[in-house]
């Protein structure tokens, strides 16, 4: 009598062995394709952008002939706006993570305050667009200025560098803080100069990626009511402007072939603006970010 | 030398009385700091109280000239009509579930697979390649991917179904499903790497393959997380704007027909926003009514979502 059936066996296994292989082909590809995607959409985008860009087309204001075209009044928009976002957000970023982490004590308001921000970061960009609309532009009546668009994309940036200069700052070790202590430094002292520069790369890292947030953002800038079409540039953070995406926006949803070759383009300059940075966020983690 | 000469040179008394001031005033110093710190706190709950009031408040004058039945149950959305205006918030919101259904079946399946192949399969080199990739799919701005839906997805589309409308739900759909991989990839990946080997180890020794140990026991594991991470990406898609602004169109409509074309609940407002719908008109105050509605839809994904992950987690 035979007790294992061999020839069963190693068919079942062989065809267990099979699926196995068959579905690591699947999730294979499914890993693959996000690369495929990005590869596509690049190529895409640089071989209808690249004939157009050049050094005419970042000198030149927008025009209602694609030919003559260009972002120059867009790029400086969007320039002007990272002034803006930058100081705002990390100010108030950076001291909302230092109160939470070093002066907070636990209680239900700094729970309360740690939900409320894990949930402000899921509100959709187009709602700040709103809240922007009824306080910054109506309310506080800045209009649609550089002033009232970089108020509204700080508060949607800002949780992003609340919870990375929290991280940063936690992970600072406590022997620092203690060393600090021991010279009779003051809570303050240790936390300006011993806590904070060695726990800046991550918090630059953070804001920066939080920065090319804001500027990739389209979505609250067309609530805010900014202008499509601008021909002038701005002198004050009160002047009205426009960036980089409205630019692209305006020339996509344009019917002519000619003005999505410009808007490729346009979105080239935006692409190496956002690479350019991320660049940068990367170098500063890798380079200064120390491990204790 | 000369400065400690100076200093010496003081009565004795004044010098103390320099140290006192000084202390002193750092010591105001150090007990504004937390005050200090504490308003840049209080900011972000603002915002939240900001956000929560202007969208009422505006949606409450919204619904002194539109009956809230209307709103509710009405099955047109015809803001611009002067004579018969109908502000039925129905047919928008069948235009972000058709878009939002459409990424749901590209993205999850992708999302998963992609998580699964993370970290259950792949070399350290594999995953060097594969992470960054996603991480940049998930930097580029919306109206880039827009862009790519109106004049890349759009026409393949028409090739394939040739009576499919040049403003759709389905190439938004996608494209959004394609933004909203690269989070439903990397939460659920987190999900998978935090069980535990062991139990891994423990099904390969009973001879299971690495497909029946991904499916039958690390996913198991990690579902709360994968299914958190799902309903997140979903909230994501229903508050996405631009890719549908740009290749949805503006025709809102109660149909299941996903080859014509719709309005989401955030293509409305960016249409409006772009017209010259005049300060303090119902169309001005549609879009915070609209706002509102969404603004609710994505609150409560995202407090499902963070109780689906505290509630389920199995902990090791």
């Amino acid at each position: 009598m035979k007790m294992i059936d061999h020839q069963n066996i190693s068919l079942r296994l062989k065809g267990r062995r099979m699926k196995n292989q068959f579905f690591k082909s699947i999730f294979f590809v499914s890993a693959i394709t996000g690369l495929a995607v990005l590869g596509i959409l690049l190529f895409r985008v640089f071989s209808q952008g690249l004939p157009h860009l050049d050094w005419q087309f970042l000198q030149s204001l927008p025009s209602r002939k694609p030919e003559l075209a260009g972002v120059k009044t867009a790029l400086i928009g969007t320039i002007w706006l990272m002034g803006v976002v930058a100081p705002v957000s990390l100010l108030l970023g950076v001291g909302t993570a230092i109160y939470l982490e070093e002066y907070a004590k636990q209680n239900r308001f700094t729970r309360f305050i740690q939900v409320n921000i894990s949930n402000l970061a899921g509100v959709p960009s187009i709602v700040f667009g709103l809240l922007g609309l009824a306080i910054f532009v109506r309310a506080f009546a800045l209009g649609t200025s550089i002033l009232a668009a970089g108020l509204t994309l700080s508060l949607m940036v800002l949780p992003i560098i609340i919870v990375s200069s929290q991280e940063a700052i936690r992970a600072v070790p406590r022997d620092l803080r203690e060393a600090s202590y021991g010279m009779g430094a003051t809570k303050w002292q240790t936390i300006a100069r011993a806590v904070l520069p060695s726990a800046l790369p991550g918090i630059l890292t953070g804001g920066i990626l939080a920065l090319s947030r804001a500027i990739g953002e389209t979505a609250p800038l067309v609530v805010l009511g900014l202008p499509l079409f601008l021909a002038f540039l701005p002198k004050t953070i009160f002047d009205t402007f426009t960036v980089l995406p409205m630019q692209i926006y305006n020339w996509t949803s344009r019917p002519q072939a000619e003005f999505h070759a410009i808007a490729a383009a346009g979105i080239i300059v935006l692409l190496i603006l956002l690479i350019t940075m991320n660049s940068i966020a990367v170098f500063i983690r890798d380079k200064f970010q120390r491990r204790y | 030398m000369a400065l400690h000469k100076s200093k010496r040179s003081l009565p004795v008394k004044e010098q103390i009385q320099r140290n006192i001031n000084r202390r002193k005033t750092g010591f105001t110093f150090e007990k504004c700091i937390p005050f200090l710190l504490l308003a840049a706190a209080i900011v972000s709950v603002l915002t939240t109280f900001g956000i929560v009031i202007t969208l009422l408040t505006e949606t409450f004058i919204f619904f002194d000239r539109v009956s809230i039945v209307e709103f509710l149950t009405s099955k047109k959305w015809y803001p611009f009509s002067e004579t018969q205006g109908s502000y039925g918030i129905m047919p928008l919101i069948a235009g972000t579930l058709k878009v939002t259904l459409i990424a749901v079946i590209v993205a999850v399946p992708i999302g998963i697979g992609t998580a699964i192949f993370l970290s259950e399969y792949a070399s350290d080199r594999m995953r060097r390649i594969i992470k960054p990739v996603l991480e940049v799919l998930a930097g580029i701005p919306t109206i880039v991917y827009g862009f790519f839906a109106l004049t890349f997805v759009t026409p393949i589309l028409r090739e394939i179904i040739p009576s499919i409308e040049i403003f759709n739900a389905i190439s938004p759909g996608i494209v959004i499903g394609i933004m909203i991989t690269p989070m439903i990839a990397s939460l659920s990946e987190d999900a998978l790497v935090s069980v535990p080997n062991s139990i891994r180890e423990g099904a390969l020794a009973l001879g299971s393959t690495k497909f029946e140990t991904a499916i039958k026991v690390a996913l198991p594991a990690a579902l709360s997380g994968i299914v958190a991470s799902i309903v997140l990406a979903v909230s994501r898609a229903i508050g996405e704007t631009m890719i549908v602004a740009v290749a949805g169109g503006s025709m809102p409509g109660l149909t299941l027909d996903f080859t014509s074309s719709i309005q989401t609940m955030t293509a409305y407002i960016v249409q409006v926003s772009q017209g010259d719908a005049g300060y303090g008109t119902t169309v001005y105050y549609s879009i915070y009514a609209v706002g509102f509605t969404l603004f609710l839809f994505t609150l409560v994904m995202n407090l499902l979502a963070q109780y689906i992950s505290r509630r389920f987690r199995e902990v090791y």
